[in-house]
């Protein structure tokens, strides 16, 4: 993808995080998306998570699909190792690179053509496996780079830039994803940094698959009157169902969990989840619940935000195989051969 | 009636889904055990039960045991093929059926022989379970094989003995319905028939192995620790055989934890996304599949081709187009994988010819895709993959250590100022990598999207063909790494004959025949592409050549017009497509009728039945 060098500058006072990195040291390059795009606030989100982890730049694996979402691993962590694919096929390139080598973060981009019409198939898979990864749709209703065609994700009703309203049923990747099996879930708004900060920092912090769709509005394609995947629309329609803070493992913080009655998970790195506000009756660990939460106020027209769902018991794609605890690319090939003499014997049930 | 001692082959008629194959696979076995060269041909339906299915033996004191076509014995157990198979038996050559119920006289010939065994009626007095009444058929036939042919019979209960060692009551079960047929056989006819078996010592050190075992046996001497795959036959069993291998050899005793993964991917797309992303990040790793897997492989092998990535990819090749033939055996997809994907790609290609070299290219298949940074397709068939073969026994060199190619660690990258993906290249025009992880200055983005030699993005027209030049390059120097072709001349040859992959036996039996009758050829067997220097030298020393392969179109032939100097007109194709494996009865057919002797000094030569096999001769 194309991308613009940045200057680096960095103000002496800039605040350092616990690897004494600065959060210019988590940039990438400069973004050549249209000026307003969504997708650069959620490049922003990722560039502050990551900072605010502490997170070696070179231990993140980045990857994507094809499309504009799919241009944005250029956008952030320039230290990290970057892997712009094919269009749809980033779910099985991320989940061999996991497979050979469990050690590092991986996290896709991709949007709503690149995941909810080629990749579908890839990305409902990679939710199955419970393939850990924090996995990203920036989805905008719209194909932006062949200009303005409708997307799957589009609403029923929802008009593109010539006027034209769509009519085939959405397909909502939250909704799906609760259907197969997804251990978390999360929905939020690219202009909405407060919150998807938090979320996606959870998101590294999962035992497994970590789905969070982004609507992030197509200032040149779709962000219309007319369209539901505005910048206009989203705010008039959102509904923050769950608020959360994510609460690195320290155990002095660990005191103050679950005061107030607030729901809280622990994640599978010790780290907390703290849900600081939702709906009476919401529990987000219970996939019926939250389903049946979902189906009555998207029904509505709502579009619910939030980190909706998640479960931390179960087993990621290397637990379910019981893959070694180490990256298997770290096992010398004296390990992996079982040499002359075992050829030998093996040879005599052929004979 | 020709006499003969471990020259023949017999065929056997059954239904699949009733318990055939373990008859036929200790019939093999035992004769193997006898010390006799020998193969099997199964020849099934893509079908899991009910439809006929055969089993060809050929056994041949010489070594040549490729598909034999004539039979001298037909085990006709299947009543819906009894036309067909009574019209294959040679003259003067007989036929064992079931007697229980008669023989429609419209079938008898009398040109050969019946022998009538009641095996319905014997196993129905002596067994009670439905099941087992039709499972212990097989055993029965194979008791009457062992005295009309005489099969060494304390080699078969031996065998019985060990594969129910822990299975008391099937045990003796077989070595009741085995009896049942050898008594029978015995007590009625004249045994041994005038062509049987004599135990001689032609298997000392040899195996009798599949392909597909083979081939997964390479891949973990290789190292591969990620697998990733899509069920497809006739590559299946390469999966299924890397996993019963892993299990025994790659789990830790310690902790119980696997130093391997093998990832059952949601369709071929995938699976050789997984096994991309694998090798990005540093492991060795493969999928395994057919045609139809490598159709829907094509967009991302160019992905790997223009992001030099490393792959490997079995194709264990089956009849196409589209569905084709599943169950059938073809070497149609040379010029598919040879130029997989859009755009300008070429890729490494290896053409195995039996379970000896899927063993041994499996590591050279690794060594090659980290070396060059590039997918590599080994190519075998379904009857290699699938079929048995006596080969010799597998060596393994302790000190084979794999070849990464190019890779910086922390030391290298330390010295430099600046990582670029594909600056530093070396004399085979391949660039260093870096592994993700290793090393802060080793970070570099991946893309599919037209680039520059530093890695960056570009649509500029130098930048890009600077890269795709290179690329090819890189290809060419690739051809003197790739398994060099095997040459057999012979003196005063006024032809050559080149071939490839699994046709190998049949091609060198076709020769040497052809030999004796005073018509010698130097054979070339090549064994990967690009094609080496010695390809082109073979071509250019003889005034022809011939080209024998099983696809229609003549792909061999076609990709040495495309990448080498030879003139089309000196390449004269012999085709053999229709899905059984080779014989060298077609080649001798086809070679003398296209230099126009005739058959006649050799009547023997084909019969009547393998003259219907379809083939095509292209001048």
């Amino acid at each position: 993808m194309p991308s613009i060098v940045k200057p680096i500058a960095t103000h002496p006072s800039l605040q350092r995080n616990e690897l004494g990195l600065t959060i210019r040291d988590y940039e990438g390059a400069m973004s050549t998306l249209c000026a307003g795009c969504g997708h650069d606030s959620i490049t922003a989100a990722i560039v502050r998570a990551f900072w605010e982890l502490s997170t070696q730049p070179h231990r993140i694996a980045k990857l994507s699909g094809i499309g504009c979402s799919s241009k944005t691993p250029a956008y952030f962590v320039n230290g990290a190792h970057g892997f712009n694919s094919a269009h749809g096929r980033m779910p099985p390139i991320a989940t061999g690179a996991n497979a050979a080598n469990r050690e590092l973060t991986y996290i896709g981009i991709s949007g709503d053509g690149d995941s909810l019409s080629i990749g579908l198939g890839h990305m409902c898979h990679a939710i199955r496996r419970n393939l850990r990864m924090v996995y990203i749709i920036e989805n905008n209703g719209v194909y932006g780079l062949t200009k303005g065609q409708f997307s799957a994700s589009a609403d029923i009703g929802s008009k593109s830039k010539k006027g034209e309203a769509n009519r085939m049923a959405p397909i909502d990747p939250v909704m799906l994803a609760l259907s197969i099996g997804a251990t978390f879930i999360a929905r939020s708004f690219s202009g909405d940094k407060e919150q998807l900060v938090p979320i996606l920092k959870a998101a590294v912090a999962h035992r497994g698959f970590a789905l969070i769709d982004v609507i992030s509005p197509c200032v040149t394609f779709n962000d219309h009157e007319g369209s539901t995947k505005s910048y206009l629309y989203t705010r008039q329609h959102e509904l923050k169902a769950t608020e959360t803070d994510f609460v690195a493992p320290a155990s002095e913080i660990l005191a103050h969990i679950g005061q107030n009655g607030a729901v809280s998970v622990t994640m599978h790195d010790g780290s907390v989840v703290r849900f600081k506000g939702v709906p009476e009756n919401y529990d987000p660990t219970d996939r019926a619940k939250v389903h049946s939460y979902l189906e009555e106020h998207q029904g509505q027209g709502e579009v619910v935000t939030g980190l909706l769902f998640v479960d931390e018991t179960v087993p990621d794609l290397h637990e379910m195989n019981a893959t070694a605890d180490v990256a298997l690319t770290n096992i010398p090939y004296e390990k992996l051969c079982p040499g002359v003499e075992a050829l030998r014997r093996f040879q005599e049930d052929f004979r | 009636m020709r006499a003969s001692v471990n020259d023949f082959a017999i065929k056997l008629a059954n239904v699949n889904g009733t318990g055939s194959a373990s008859a036929n696979g200790l019939l093999m076995q035992a004769i193997f055990r006898m010390g006799i060269p020998v193969s099997g041909k199964n020849l099934f339906p893509s079908n899991i039960q009910g439809l006929p299915t055969w089993y060809e033996i050929r056994v041949n004191h010489q070594g040549y045991t490729a598909r034999a076509l004539d039979y001298d014995l037909m085990v006709a157990m299947n009543s819906q093929t009894y036309g067909k198979d009574i019209h294959e038996v040679r003259e003067g050559g007989f036929v064992l059926y079931d007697s229980t119920w008669p023989l429609d006289p419209a079938l008898l010939r009398d040109d050969i022989n019946f022998l009538g065994i009641p095996f319905a009626q014997l196993c129905n007095e002596n067994f009670r379970d439905p099941r087992e009444r039709i499972l212990m058929k097989n055993i029965a036939y194979a008791g009457s094989l062992v005295a009309v042919l005489d099969v060494d019979m304390d080699i078969v209960a031996a065998l019985l003995d060990e594969k129910y060692a822990a299975k008391k009551k099937l045990k003796e079960s077989n070595h009741r319905a085995l009896r049942l047929g050898y008594d029978y056989a015995k007590d009625h006819f004249p045994c041994p028939l005038p062509f049987h078996l004599k135990t001689m010592d032609g298997n000392q050190d040899k195996i009798l192995i599949e392909g597909n075992m083979a081939t997964a046996l390479g891949c973990l001497y290789a190292g591969a620790t990620v697998a990733a795959w899509y069920p497809i036959t006739p590559s299946t069993s390469v999966l299924d055989a890397f996993k019963g291998l892993c299990e025994k050899y790659r789990r830790d005793p310690a902790t119980g934890k696997n130093n391997y993964i093998i990832i059952q991917a949601e369709d071929e797309l995938a699976a050789i996304g997984m096994v991309i992303g694998a090798a990005w990040n540093g492991a060795r790793s493969f999928t395994s599949t057919a045609g139809p897997g490598i159709s829907l492989m094509n967009e991302l092998l160019g992905l790997a081709y223009y992001a030099e990535i490393p792959a490997v990819i079995i194709d264990v090749q089956r009849v196409g187009p589209s569905t084709g033939m599943p169950t059938r055996t073809q070497q149609g997809d040379v010029m598919e994988c040879a130029y997989a994907s859009h755009g300008d790609t070429r890729h490494i290609l290896l053409f195995p010819a039996n379970p000896g070299e899927c063993f041994e290219f499996g590591p050279k298949a690794f060594d090659l895709a980290e070396r060059f940074q590039t997918p590599v397709f080994m190519l075998t068939d379904l009857d290699i993959g699938m079929n048995d073969w006596v080969v010799p026994r597998f060596q393994w060199d302790a000190a084979y250590r794999p070849d990464r190619g190019p890779v910086l660690g922390p030391e290298q990258l330390e010295k430099i100022t600046k990582f670029q993906r594909y600056l530093n290249q070396d004399e085979n025009h391949v660039a260093a990598r870096t592994l993700p992880g290793v090393d802060p200055k080793g970070a570099f983005f991946t893309r599919g999207s037209g680039h520059n030699k530093f890695g960056n993005y570009t649509e500029t027209p130098d930048e890009y063909r600077e890269v795709m030049d290179r690329l090819l390059l890189k290809h060419k120097a690739s051809a003197k790494f790739v398994p060099e072709p095997i040459i057999l001349r012979q003196p005063d040859a006024q032809f050559g004959v080149l071939t490839m992959g699994g046709c190998d036996l049949a091609v060198r039996e076709a020769l040497d025949k052809l030999a004796a009758r005073g018509v010698p050829a130097d054979f070339m067997r090549v064994r990967g592409f690009p094609f080496d220097s010695a390809v082109e030298a073979f071509l250019e020393e003889h005034d022809f050549c011939f080209v024998v392969e099983q696809n229609r179109d003549a792909q061999l032939r076609s990709l040495l017009t495309l990448e080498t100097s030879v003139a089309k007109e000196k390449l004269r194709s012999i085709l053999v497509y229709g899905g059984f494996p080779l014989s060298a009865k077609h080649v001798i057919q086809g070679i003398l009728s296209s230099l126009g002797i005739p058959e006649s000094p050799a009547p023997e030569l084909l019969s009547a039945a393998s003259r219907r096999q379809e083939m095509q001769v292209e001048d």
